[in-house]
């Protein structure tokens, strides 16, 4: 049982990282755009506008929590 | 890989170099392993799910990698020393049991397998989603034996950890490229179409430089401004 989450944890580590929001933002954005290009919009800007507020609240949350 | 070349050199040097190659060609073996079994299983899969996926995946890696480097550029997190590294494995290599089966020191073995598959497991993993995505696996392969070669033959010429190597600069660059083709992929897959084609990729680039380069320098003012306050508090 201690290996299965081992190997689990890792995985999730090496995938996922150290915010879990970013890899759930990316998901969302992603299915958001899937989503308009089903209904003919093509949501070109969508992912890059939502990567680049992804990265930034990410980076702040974590300077945040650094700052005393 | 410098990561990984520091473990083994410290581990060569303290406790010889037989079981720490060993290690590093038992690592090397079943990283091609890995490549070479998910490599045509992927191929199977049609490419626009897999660019959805790989896009996805290369994103949250991409993400990941320009996160860690903004915050080490900003001085949030502390820079990798390779040196001081080198110097707690040397410790921890000395001071550590030897235990001899089958005439392999098997601590040597296991710190340099773990340390050459971890680190190895990473370019791995940019070798299949890029390689995939364009088709050409083995060309991607080649290129990533390429640069781990070029590594360790600078390892073996000065015989010490690459304390040299622009690691944060390396790490931001890598992280922006993964980024980059995980949003030109990932939209691609979900059923975008770029305006200018592949053309889109360099307009995708120079968005997540520019925006990692400004939060970097947000993030430096924002920094400077609170140890400046600080005493006033």
């Amino acid at each position: 049982m201690r290996h299965i989450a081992g190997f689990f944890r890792f995985w999730y580590e090496f995938i996922i990282g150290d915010d879990w929001r970013v890899a759930a933002g990316v998901v969302a954005a992603l299915a958001v755009t899937f989503v308009f290009t089903r209904r003919g919009i093509d949501a070109w800007w969508l992912l890059p506008s939502a990567v680049v507020l992804i990265l930034f609240a990410s980076v702040w949350r974590a300077c945040r929590r650094e700052t005393p | 890989m410098v990561e990984a070349l520091t473990i083994v050199l410290a581990v060569g040097v303290t406790r010889g170099w037989r079981s720490a190659l060993l290690g590093v060609a038992a690592a090397t073996v079943a990283l091609a392993a890995c490549v070479a079994v998910l490599g045509p299983a992927l191929l199977r899969i049609p490419i626009e799910d897999l660019r959805l996926v790989i896009g996805a995946l290369l994103l949250i890696f991409g993400l990941q990698w320009l996160r860690k480097a903004i915050l080490r550029a900003g001085g949030y997190t502390a820079l990798r020393d390779e040196e001081a590294a080198y110097r707690h494995e040397l410790e921890q290599a000395r001071t550590a049991n030897r235990v001899m089966r089958g005439g392999i020191d098997w601590y040597a073995f296991t710190l340099s397998f773990k340390g050459v598959f971890l680190e190895g497991l990473e370019v791995a993993f940019i070798v299949l989603t890029f390689g995939s995505a364009h088709g050409s696996i083995g060309l991607a392969a080649l290129s990533a034996g390429a640069a781990v070669v070029v590594v360790a033959l600078a390892g073996l010429l000065v015989h010490r950890p690459l304390s040299a190597v622009p690691e944060n600069s390396m790490k931001f660059a890598v992280g922006a490229m993964l980024t980059t083709f995980g949003i030109f992929w990932g939209a691609e897959g979900a059923g975008v179409t770029w305006p200018g084609g592949d053309g889109a990729i360099l307009a995708v680039l120079a968005l997540v430089v520019l925006a990692s380069l400004g939060l970097t320098a947000l993030i430096r003012r924002e920094r400077r401004r609170t140890i400046a306050a600080a005493p006033a508090r």
